[in-house]
């Protein structure tokens, strides 16, 4: 079974947000949630780099191993799904997250932040795949149709890889070789403690 | 023709001059930052050293990696936070230890002690005759913050341990409708929780201040290791370190609870402070309950005598006599009523 990851070529993104409004869009993402933003680090100097960020679907993932009613799952694909019914707003996981992928309806009135929303890697959730349910908690369920999540397939510059980890780790290493350059792939090693290099 | 061949000459002129201006501009911005002690940004960098550089920023304090984000959220701009792993293993292992040792601990104490010494009796037996220990409003903001605290630390623990204890003995769906209510609870209970230990703090506070008579106590092990009774005022040592354990853990608890409940608000107003304030109301939380545990046991099951001061408010005459000496001679002889402090009074001295 393959490991689906990110991979965010950080040489290649040029930060048009396209990702965020696709991911938003095919998955009618309420205002204030974002499953999906584009970083730029280093702005406006040398060496300045934008990076697509999302729920990096962690090896080992910190949100589940916090949450306190244990309702995170990873799928045979290694995808980190939730349970928006056990869901209870506590707000752990995103302590816990390097990335900043939880999302909360409401900013917390006395800790009511409502049910946590993140990036599903297109994979819906615990639901029927495909059912009105799913896709109203979680949206669209791109992985039960066999396509790849829609921020990544619509990326412009093929920035923004998702698919099998070796096999888009593959693809990322053969181009750092081509160009002679790469900063690195982003997050890996505090997502899935690894580094790819060319 | 011509002219189109002027424009492209033209384009051509400019993207040399362009190109030639970059190439001496760019060593020029380089030395520029050198120049100026800061560390120069790595141009066309490996992740490591490009990471390295950027969590020496001002904002990457913690080891962050913070840019900038079109969103209108500020912690959307912090792309990385590794110590978001840090926070998982804190939680994970460490908290979990330090509260299954210290409740645990506490209850194998407790237990060891009641199998070794019994119940402890009063040594003359009672007498009957009954003097004033606690009036109303003392035994409302003990009871204040007791009932409080009882709650809040059940619905704690079920954030801790209720997924490894409760969750598969109930089944998730059962789990979340319970923690949704404890959450709540949890929540609103903090406040009255909050005035109860102001309270305490301030009805106890001049009788709680440490003296020489809690190094005799303590060095006779307060009569709980051995059958000395060593003499004490309203309050022995033991209590004294209770009164101080439930007022300034209590304060540590209602800070750190007050920022969970307004996560980024104040004080804590990034993730690293979320995670700090989180980990210290656990700690603090589980030091409270193991120390609690310890004064619910020998203020009812562990000593005769001993829970009528918070029930009825009044204490056996022979029972005051041997755990408070010193509090009975101030409290049955009137002359010593001159030396309480201003505006005290000596607490049903009838």
């Amino acid at each position: 079974m393959a490991r689906m990851k990110f991979l965010c070529d950080a040489d290649r993104c040029i930060e048009c947000n396209a990702c965020v409004t696709a991911c938003k869009n095919e998955h009618e993402v309420p205002w204030g949630i974002n499953r999906r933003r584009v970083v730029t680090i280093n702005d406006g100097k040398p060496g300045e780099r934008s990076i697509s960020m999302a729920c990096m679907h962690c090896t080992d993932a910190p949100c589940a191993a916090v949450c306190p009613v244990d309702c995170f799952y990873t799928t045979a694909d290694g995808v980190v799904l939730h349970s928006k019914d056990l869901c209870i707003g506590c707000g752990y996981c995103f302590y816990a997250c390097p990335f900043g992928a939880p999302q909360y309806p409401r900013l917390g009135n006395f800790g009511s932040r409502g049910k946590m929303d993140k990036c599903t890697y297109c994979a819906g959730g615990p639901e029927a795949d495909n059912t009105p349910a799913e896709y109203a908690k979680y949206g669209s369920n791109r992985l039960a149709e066999g396509k790849l999540p829609i921020c990544a397939e619509m990326c412009s510059t093929k920035a923004l890889l998702a698919g099998d980890g070796e096999i888009i780790a593959q693809i990322y290493a053969e181009r750092v070789t081509t160009r002679g350059y790469g900063s690195g792939a982003w997050g890996w090693r505090t997502a899935y403690k690894d580094m790819v290099s060319g | 023709m011509t002219s189109f061949a002027r424009r492209l000459r033209t384009l051509a002129v400019a993207f040399a001059l362009g190109l030639g201006a970059a190439i001496f501009a760019a060593p020029a911005i380089t030395s520029t930052a050198l120049a100026q002690g800061a560390p120069a940004s790595p141009a066309a960098a490996q992740e490591e050293l490009l990471f390295r550089y950027l969590q020496t920023q001002p904002q990457g304090r913690h080891g962050e990696l913070v840019g900038r984000v079109s969103i209108p959220d500020p912690k959307a701009a912090t792309l990385i936070q590794p110590h978001g792993r840090e926070f998982q293993e804190a939680w994970r292992s460490t908290m979990k230890w330090v509260g299954a040792v210290a409740i645990l601990g506490m209850l194998a104490v407790i237990t060891l002690f009641y199998l070794v010494r019994g119940r402890i009796r009063i040594a003359a037996g009672p007498s009957g005759r009954y003097i004033q220990r606690f009036d109303g409003v003392e035994r409302f903001a003990h009871w204040l913050t007791a009932s409080t605290f009882i709650v809040l630390a059940i619905t704690g623990l079920n954030i801790s341990f209720g997924r490894h204890v409760l969750l598969p003995l109930i089944g998730p769906e059962a789990f979340t409708a319970w923690s949704e209510w404890a959450k709540v609870a949890h929540n609103f209970l903090g406040f009255p929780f909050t005035l109860g230990v102001v309270l305490i703090l301030l009805l106890w506070v001049h009788r709680n201040l440490p003296d020489s008579t809690d190094l005799e106590w303590l060095a006779k092990g307060g009569g709980l290791v051995g059958h000395a009774h060593p003499p004490a005022k309203k309050f022995n040592a033991g209590q004294k370190i209770v009164f101080w354990t439930t007022v300034l853990g209590g304060a540590a608890i209602a800070v750190t609870g007050f920022i969970k409940m307004f996560p980024f608000q104040f004080i804590a107003t990034d993730v690293y402070g979320m995670q700090l304030a989180t980990q210290i109301h656990g700690i603090v939380g589980f030091v409270m309950i193991a120390l609690i545990l310890a004064h619910i046991y020998i203020g009812t099951l562990g000593m005769e005598g001993a829970f009528s001061a918070m029930g009825s408010g009044k204490v056996d005459l022979n029972w005051a006599k041997e755990h408070h000496s010193l509090w009975v001679d101030e409290v049955m002889n009137p002359t010593r009523k001159a030396s309480l402090p201003a505006g005290a009074k000596g607490a049903g001295a009838d």
